[in-house]
Parts: structure tokens; sequence; C-alpha cells
């Protein structure tokens, strides 16, 4: 493993970058987005509502993402007839429709830890359902979530990898091809790979901190 | 002089010539098998400052909560400004209250709770603003001018941008009072507002609540366990026992004159 190998590596697998970092910001806007909603639908009065995401919640969590991958990639297609031949949102729908399942857990007790002398406090007040929701409940529920929805950020970023099993051209895609031309170029191709992912999470990881901090202190300022 | 026409006006409407602003009728309340009020019979007139007391678990805060819609009766009917407040009429029938039912009505009642129950991740002057700007549509800046007026007068002028994590308890339920204040109840119910605090801090809270007493045109509910200050502030001091209301009368009457042993039990352990 030289130098030479590396500076030979290392431009293959910045083919890549885009696939990655477009499949990963697109899964944590969407993840976050399901998880809220379906955190939200989770705490409905009405029953259909909390049965469909409970159904919903609880097949997501319980069967594997690669399963779901294939299942939105090459199954759905031919069962129905419709849909996701496009594999960018084959990959993005699977990834944050699993981490959305996972982090709508967070979101209902988050939502649930918040005091309900506050929910009592805005009743006197005379707020509307929507508006304790989204004033008073909801900012203070996120305070809360913020440390564990940034380590799911991390998550979803190492999840991305999984869309080159449906051919996507992301940085293992091309490492991968490296080293089935150059069995001799694996070690540098995978020492390369972990550094590439351990980089694009330190923002996420400094990130992360933030939320903790913010959480603790109990209000943004 | 004029504090003591007031007092004498006040007094004067216990005589009930207007029309109440709230009637409780016959109403019941359990939790489970626990009957916590018995058929409650009670008006209270507008302008009047009625003080609750009674031993703990007799249903003071459950009398209060009712009212601000926090806590439905199980039986009995509430009547608040004229109106059915738990119930509403469907094709000639009653009933029970939806939410836009009760967001009609509610508007007018206030609440002051024990432990503050302050907006956290809202400044102080938020906290007052949000609900006339949200609930009652009020342009901004007369929403802004009339909170920092009010909080001036709970004392907290220099505070408007603190968060409630940065005062004291006594402060924490100024604030509460004034955001209370600013939506301009026609009732506002007190539950012990002074009994999480810390005693040096007791003082400036119930200055506070007398200072609104004394402007007169509210109702006020107090629970509360300052037999000194309901007998100073309150036209109507009602002792509940056993979820039925055991006596009640002018402060004089029940706070020093009744023999209801019951009462008496109660006023005792209070003056050691
Ligand atoms: N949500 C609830 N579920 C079950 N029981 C309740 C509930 N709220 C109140 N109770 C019971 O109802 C009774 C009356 O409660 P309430 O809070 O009205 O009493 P209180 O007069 O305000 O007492 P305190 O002086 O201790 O505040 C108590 O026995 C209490 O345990
Ligand atoms: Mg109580």
């Amino acid at each position: 493993m030289t130098i030479h190998a590396i500076i030979d590596v290392f431009p293959v697998l910045m083919k890549g970058i885009n696939i990655t970092i477009t499949v990963f910001l697109l899964s944590a806007i969407f993840g976050y987005l399901f998880a809220i909603i379906a955190g939200l639908c989770r705490l409905s009065h009405n029953l259909v509502v909390r049965g469909i995401t409970s159904f919903y919640v609880e097949i997501f969590r319980g069967t594997s993402l690669i399963v779901q991958l294939f299942w939105l990639y090459y199954a759905i297609p031919m069962l129905f007839n419709v849909g996701i031949d496009n594999r960018l949102m084959a990959g993005v729908l699977a990834i944050s429709l699993n981490y959305g399942a996972y982090m709508s857990e967070i979101v209902r007790g988050s939502i649930l830890a918040v005091d309900k002398g506050q929910t009592e406090a805005s009743i006197a007040l005379n707020l509307s359902p929507f508006q304790r929701m989204r004033m008073v409940i909801f900012p203070q529920a996120l305070r809360m979530m913020l440390p564990e929805l940034g380590n799911y950020l991390i998550q979803m970023l190492k999840a991305t990898s999984l869309v080159s099993l449906i051919g996507m051209t992301d940085i293992l895609y091309h490492g991968n091809i490296l080293r089935s031309t150059d069995l001799s170029a694996a070690p540098t191709v995978y020492l390369l790979l972990l550094l590439f992912y351990f980089i694009m999470a330190l923002p996420l990881i400094l990130l992360t901190r933030k939320g903790e901090q913010i959480s603790k202190k109990g209000v943004a300022r | 002089m004029v504090e003591a026409i007031n007092k004498i006006n006040r007094s004067d409407m216990k005589y009930q010539t207007t029309k109440p602003i709230v009637e409780y009728k016959n109403v019941q309340k359990s939790y489970g098998d626990v009957e916590v009020l018995k058929g409650l019979n009670l008006s209270i007139y507008p302008g009047e400052k009625v003080a609750l007391i009674g031993p703990s678990g007799s249903g003071k805060t459950t009398i209060i909560r009712m009212l601000m819609t926090l806590e439905q009766p199980t039986a009995g009917e509430i009547i608040f400004d004229g109106k059915n407040l738990w119930h509403m009429e469907r094709k000639g029938k009653l009933v029970p209250a939806n939410e836009k039912h009760l967001r009609e009505l509610r508007g007018d009642i206030g609440m002051v709770f024990q432990h503050f129950n302050l907006f956290p991740h809202m400044t102080i002057l938020q906290n007052c603003m949000t609900a006339p700007i949200q609930v009652q549509k009020e342009d901004k800046e007369s929403a802004r001018k009339r909170s920092i007026e009010m909080l001036e007068k709970v004392g907290l002028g220099d505070k408007l941008d603190s968060y409630p994590n940065q005062l004291s308890g006594g402060q924490k339920q100024r604030v509460a009072m004034a955001r209370a204040l600013v939506m301009r109840p026609k009732i506002m119910l007190f539950d012990e507002v002074t009994s999480a605090l810390d005693p040096e801090l007791v003082g400036e809270v119930l200055e506070v609540i007398r200072d609104i007493a004394e402007e007169g045109d509210m109702a006020m509910v107090l629970v509360t366990h300052e037999m000194d200050f309901a007998l100073d502030v309150a036209d109507r001091v009602i002792f509940l026992d056993n979820g039925v209301i055991a006596e009640q009368g002018s402060p004089k009457e029940v706070l020093e004159e009744s023999n209801n042993e019951r009462l008496q039990q109660f006023l005792h352990r209070f003056r050691n």
C-alpha cells in the first residue's frame, strides 16, 4: 500500500461522493419527515390512523433494511407493475422509511415526555390543539430529541452504502469495481472508504454534540 | 377610604342581584371508584372573590380544573356566562361538548397553576404575548405593549427578555399571573399559587393578587391555605370537606365565627 496506490484510488472513490451525499441528504430530510409524521400519528386519537402507523413502524423496524431496499427496487415494481424503476428514489425511500420508523419512536416518546402542565397551561390560554403542539409541546420535545436524532443522522450516512447493492454508483460501488479489477488494491480501497465515511461523519458528530448541549440547557439560544 | 368603599361594594355582590358568572349544578366527579365531588351546587358572581379552603384531597383543585375544562364532570352541569360548558346542543339534544365549543367559552376563563407552567423555551415577554396574538388575533404591537404593561404591573418590567429558568419562584408566578391577565378573563382561577414557593417569596405573590383583586371587575376563585390572606381579600370563603360544601359565608363568618366541628379541626391545624 503505497502513496502511489492511494493517489490512484482516491479520484476513483471521489466519483461516487456525489451520489453518497445526495442519498444521505435526501434520506435524512425524508427520514425526519416520516419520523415526525409517524410520531404524531401514533399519538392521534383516531384509531385507524394509529393502527396504520403502528403497522408501518413495526414492519420497518422488524425487517432488514437490505430486504426492504430490494423490495422497493425489485419486487414492488414487478408485482404491481408500477413505480420505482428509479434507483435514487428506491434507495432514499428505503433508508428514510426504515430510519423514519425508528425515529418516530423518539418523536413520540419526547412528545409524551413534555410536562403535562405545559399542555394544561396552553389550554388555559385557549390555544387550539394544533397551536399547542406547534408552539408549546413540539419545540420542547424537539430539544429532547436532538441528541438521539443526531445519532441516527450518522447511522443514516453509513446506511447509504447499501444503495450500491441496487447498482447506484456511490463511493462503495466505485471501490468495489476497483477491487474486482485489481485485487491488490483492496486494502487501500477499504482503508480510504473508512476514512471517507469517517470524515463525512465528523461534522455530524459535532452537530450531535451541539444538539446535546442545546438539549441539556433546555432552551436554544 | 376608597378601598373601604370598594370593599363594601364588593361584599354587596354577595347579595346576588346580578346573574352568576358560574353555576355548578349538582356537579359530581369521580375517579374510578373514588367519589371526589358529591353533587356540588355553587354560584359565583361577576367580580366576586371566592376563597376555597379544605383539607388535602377534598376536591378543591378538581372544582377549578373542571371550570378550566381540564377535567370533565362525571355528572351535572357547569353553566358559564349563561352557557352550558360541558354540553352543547345538537339537533335539539344535549351532547358532550367538542373542542370547538370549549374553545368558545374558555377564552373568558384564566388560570394560574401551583407549579407556574411557564413555557421554558420562550422569554417572559413571549410567554405573555403568544396567546393574545394567536388566540385573540390581536395585532403584534398592541399585544406587545399590553404584555409589557402587565409585566411592569407585576414588577417584572426589567425581565422582559429573560427566560423562566432565570427567575425565582416568586417571579415565575408573577409572570404566570401577567400571562393570564393579558387575556382579560372574566374569571381567574388560582390553585394554591404560593404553596410551591419558598416562604420568603410568598409575600410578593400575594401582594400582586391583592392588587388584582382590588381592581374589582374580574371574578376570582382562590384555592389557598393562606387563611389571613383569604380573610383579607375574599368576599366569601367556602370550606370543602368530603366532597361537599361544609360551610360558607363571609370570611369573618367562616374563619372566625363558625362552629362547624370539621372546620374547627381544619383551622386549628393552620393556627399552629
Ligand atoms: N387524575 C386523577 N386520577 C385519580 N384520582 C385523582 C385525580 N386527580 C385527583 N384525584 C383524587 O381526587 C381527590 C381530590 O383531589 P384534588 O386535587 O381536587 O384535591 P385538593 O382539595 O386540591 O387537595 P390538595 O389540597 O392536596 O391539593 C384526591 O383524593 C385525589 O387523589
Ligand atoms: Mg389541590
